[in-house]
Parts: structure tokens; sequence; C-alpha cells
């Protein structure tokens, strides 16, 4: 299944992605707001499977991380950046938001078809393939359990006799 | 292979020969540090979903300081709920001595060399003492307090160098404040930052620990310091680590992601104007209309040596008309410091408030809050929207010198007008 591309630039910070006013609203709340300041129509046009590909420092600002939990909470198959912010970058990781850098994202165009494949390294367009620099191998299995949280209790789980 | 510091720390927390830059790996941590807001109360419920308790209750220091001292409703059913806490898991647990940053090296917790992470955003305050200390959140707490492990971008480092001294009057406060102004507050890019040359290694610790607080504010991860004879001499009073560690260092031809050098000779004391660390500007060139308080407080800046600077601006002087004094020293061992030897009583003197050892109005969330529309001048780390109480209220940051020279003029003002003869 094909999703679509939603192309940003440099510097998308947290309070674009998880808006301080709207914090009180619950993931919920920061869904229906989610980027409004740059996109109005992103939080109602986004659908599950939909990647962002944007510039340098994504996620910049604070280290809420709700930020990152909103994106999945919006269904997005990923992030794909130049560059990301250290601390949003640790989030995503953690709460499952697969998270991957380009070196050139130059011709990925805003609203074009495409499906991430983050444990492949890929970004598959309709008529071609962007290399991704590769997820971190230590890291795959805690995208692939969705998170910190339910990682480790598949480790505890795993641990018990 | 030459390395870097923050490498060297890395590699051996991860049981490796070397490290890159950019690869990620997973570390052990020799100690892990919560406080009262990000610590029990919300890493107990991960740790509970996972059914494990704790992976090694000698490794983890517990802190109150947020909360203290319990004076809201909220806040005293926090601090209940930390020292059940503390009580059932039998962690090292500091009650009442100070805020986090300052108390875990004066007690002794803090080495050289070690990976170091805490539940807070200062948290490479410890940089200072060479160990690789860094923030996060609670949900990454509990899963470091659950395994012991936690996993890491190795870091580039950043390499701050300063050379020649700093002139009297200008301290490490300054110093941060201009490279907030300088580098802005992402000029850190989460990798490691590194202070070095002769300005820093003629600094004492406390002063050091005020460079790596405010690594935050750069958003560095730490803010290292290579450890030295000043390192040295700080832990062998408070009867911790001893050196020396001559391999703790970064190698002169290893490779750096950035160098800046500046000059310590030429920096002026520095303010930054509300609401962001980065609106840095001379002192000269802040606004000199009015002033309605001034405080000292925070682990950035009512340390032992940030309060006996302020008294040498305030010894036989008064606060001007209208402006009130607030003093919440950083540790109880500081306080106790600065009482004997007369330092606490130059604050009485001129009818200062002393609060308690805690983060206070620095963390908001007490019953001190800054009055809607006054303009305060503080020793804090930062100056956001709203963080101190009235989201109307102007908070300017300066150094502990700034902070009370501002006081007894009733505007902000440059100290060293009032250190002259001093
Ligand atoms: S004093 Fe302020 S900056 Fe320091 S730990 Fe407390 S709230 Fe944070």
């Amino acid at each position: 299944m094909m999703g679509r591309i939603w192309r940003f630039g440099d510097d998308v910070d947290t309070d674009q992605l998880a808006p301080g006013r709207y914090m009180r609203g619950g993931i919920e709340g920061l869904a229906a707001h989610c980027l409004e300041a740059t996109r109005p129509e992103f939080a109602a046009g986004v659908r599950p499977g939909d990647v962002i590909v944007a510039g340098r420092n994504f996620g910049m600002g604070s280290s809420r991380e709700q930020a990152a939990e909103v994106l999945r909470h919006l269904g997005l198959a990923g992030v794909v950046a130049e560059t990301f912010a250290g601390i949003f970058y640790r989030n995503a990781i953690n709460l499952g938001l697969a998270v991957l850098t380009a070196p050139d994202l130059s011709g990925v165009v805003d609203g074009a078809s495409a499906r991430l494949e983050a444990d492949a390294g890929r970004l598959v367009l309709a008529d071609r393939a962007v290399a991704l620099d590769p997820i971190p191998e230590n890291l795959l299995p805690l995208l692939a359990d969705g998170g910190l949280v339910p990682h480790l209790k598949k480790r505890f789980a795993g641990a018990a006799p | 292979m030459p390395a870097t510091l923050a490498e060297k720390i890395i590699a051996r927390a991860s049981g490796r020969g070397t490290v890159t830059p950019g690869e990620v790996v997973t570390a052990q941590v020799d100690l892990a540090m919560i406080h009262d807001s990000g610590g029990p109360r919300r890493v107990e419920p991960v740790l509970r979903e996972l059914g494990v308790g704790l992976w090694d209750p000698d490794r983890v220091v517990l802190i109150s300081d947020h909360f203290v001292p319990g004076d809201t409703e909220e806040g005293a059913a926090i601090l209940d709920l930390t020292r059940a806490w503390a009580a059932r898991t039998g962690v090292a647990f500091h009650d009442g001595e100070g805020i986090c940053h300052v108390v875990l090296p004066e007690r002794g917790h803090l080495a050289p060399g070690m990976f170091v992470v805490g539940g807070d955003s200062h948290s490479p305050t410890g940089g200072a003492f060479g160990a690789y200390m860094f923030g996060v959140g609670a949900t990454e707490m509990a899963g470091v307090l659950a395994t012991g492990e936690i996993w890491v971008r190795v870091p580039g480092t950043i390499l701050i160098e300063w050379q020649g001294r700093l002139g009297p009057g200008v301290m490490a406060k300054d110093i941060m404040l201009a490279l907030c102004g300088r580098l802005g507050m992402d000029g850190g890019q989460y990798q490691a930052v590194e202070y070095t040359g002769p300005a820093i290694a003629a600094l004492s610790m406390q002063e050091r620990m005020t460079l790596s607080n405010m690594a935050a504010e750069l958003g560095g991860q730490t803010g290292l310091i290579a450890p030295d004879a000043v390192t040295t001499g700080f832990l062998t009073d408070v009867g911790g680590a001893r050196g020396p560690w001559p391999d703790l260092c970064t190698d002169p031809d290893a490779t750096v992601l950035k160098h800046h050098v500046f000059d310590a000779g030429a920096l002026q004391p520095q303010v930054a104007a509300p609401h962001s660390p980065a609106n840095a500007m001379d002192v000269g060139a802040a606004p000199t209309d009015r002033l309605d308080t001034a405080y000292i407080g925070a682990c950035t800046g009512a340390k032992y040596e940030d309060l006996a600077a302020a008294a040498r601006i305030l010894r036989g002087r008064r606060l001007a008309k209208g402006v009130s004094l607030m003093v919440a020293p950083s540790s109880a061992r500081d306080q106790a410091r600065a009482a004997a030897d007369g330092t606490l009583g130059v604050f009485e003197s001129v009818g200062a408030r002393i609060l308690p050892n805690a983060c206070g109005i620095c963390a908001g969330y007490g019953a001190d809050r800054l009055a809607a529309g006054t303009r305060c001048i503080s020793s804090t780390a930062r100056n956001f929207k709203g963080r101190m109480g009235d989201p109307t209220a102007e908070v300017w940051l300066g150094s502990p010198l700034t902070v009370a020279a501002s006081a007894v003029a009733g505007r902000i003002t440059d100290p060293r007008e009032m250190l002259e003869g001093a």
C-alpha cells in the first residue's frame, strides 16, 4: 500500500508538532493541531502509511515526548529527514516511530505516492527508490516492538520462568 | 587511536575498544540519578507495568528538590510518595539537602570517567567532573532503572576553548550567556560539548559546574571538562574518588566536530533578556528603568561560591528601595559553609529572604512565584516565558555578581563598578 509524501523544510520544531497550548487536550487534542502552523490541512489530511520528508534539524526545540508520539498516533509510517534534533530522535525511537536520515532528498516532492520500508532503509516512490541511511541495527528490535516499553515488556516476559 | 573524552567514556561503558561518532551502542549505566518530580511518581508506574524492580538499588540516587519544602498540597503529596519509595527500595536518598545537580557530586557520588544518566535536563552538570552525564525523560529512566542500560548515539565533540583569563567581576555564568548568544540554543547539536583552555583550567570546581550545567541551554547532550588537580581536590574534600586520571582527556590529535576559540579577557559581564538565554548582551545594554526582584538560586547560580560572590557586593551596602532579594542556596552543605564564614549573615543584614535549599522559584512549583508585570534579575539558567511565575513577568539572567549589584542599584547594572576596592 502506498501512502503520500508530506514535504517540510528545515527546523520543524516540537511546538509545531505538539503545540504547547493544546497539551491539555491529550494526544487526541494535539493530533488535531499537529503541524497546523505550517500546514493547516495536515492533521485532517494525513492517512496511515503517509511519510513526512523534511530538511535539517527535524524535531528541534523541547524534549516533550508528545512531538514524536503524535506522529505515531496519526499513523505516519515514519519521518525521513536530512538530520534530526538529538532528543527528538531518541524519543521517536523509544516511542516506536521510524526516523531515518538521507543525504539527498531534493527530488522527493510533496504529494507524491510513496512507501517507507524502514527495515530495508528505502523510500519507494512510483518510479524509483531512494536509499536511506539504515537504522542502526541495535535499534531495530525496539522499533519492531513498537517502542521501549513494549520492547522491555517482551524482554522481561521472555525472561520469566 | 586518538579519541575524544566522550568516546573514551562511551567505549568503556559499552564494552568496546573504540567507538565512532554516529554509531549507536548500548552502554551500561554506572549511576542513575532521579528527583522527586521525574522520579518515583513517574517511573514506578512503568516499572509496575513491566513487572520488575530496580536493576541495582546501589546504583540509584534519589534527591528531593523540585517540590521541597512541600508548601502546596500537591507538592506535599509528591514528597510523601517519594519518601515512601525511597524507604521501600533502599536507594541512597538525599531529602531536603539541596538541588540534585549540586548534591550528587558534593555527596561523593560522581567520579571522572563514569557513565551517568539523570532524570533532569540539567544533568550535563556532572560533565564538570569528567563524567559522561546526560538527561533523559521518565520513560527512558524507567528503562534504565529496570535494565541498567541505555542506547546512545556516539556524539561528535564540540570543543569550546577559552583562552586568556576572565577579568575581575566576570564569572562562568557570563561565559555561558555569551555562548548561548553566539552559538544559539542548538549550538551544541546534542553532541558532547567539551570546555577547555587556560581560562577554564583556572576556574574552581563550582564555577566549572556552571559551565557544564548550562551545556543544556547550549543544546549539548553533555558538557565535559577533563579532570585535573582542581577536580581531584574537590573530590578529595568530599571523600569521593581519588585521581589522577591521566587518560581521561581528549587526545590532541583526536577528530572533533567543531573547535570554537574565544578570548576570556575580552568578555564583559552578560545578561540575557526575556525569554531566552540566547538573548545575551553586554550588561551595559540592558534597560535601566526599573527592577522589582533579584533572585539568587538554582543549581546554576546559588552554590557556595555564587553566594560568596554576591556577598562581596552586598557587604556594607543596602538594597535599593522597592527591590526584594531572595536567596535559595543550592544545598544545605553550601548554606552551612556560607553561614560559618559570615556570607549568609550578609544576606540577612540586607533583608534578603532566605528560601529552602531547593529548586524554589526556578522550578516554579512552589508557593513563591513572580508577580504579573514585574521585572526580575536572576542567577538561574532559564528565563522561558512563565517558568518562574506569571507569563507577563520579565526575567533577565545574569551572574550572581550582576544580580547582587542590580539589587543594590535598583536597576540592571555592571557589578564591576561596585567591586573596585572591594
Ligand atoms: S534549580 Fe532549576 S534548573 Fe536546577 S534542577 Fe531545579 S528546576 Fe532545574
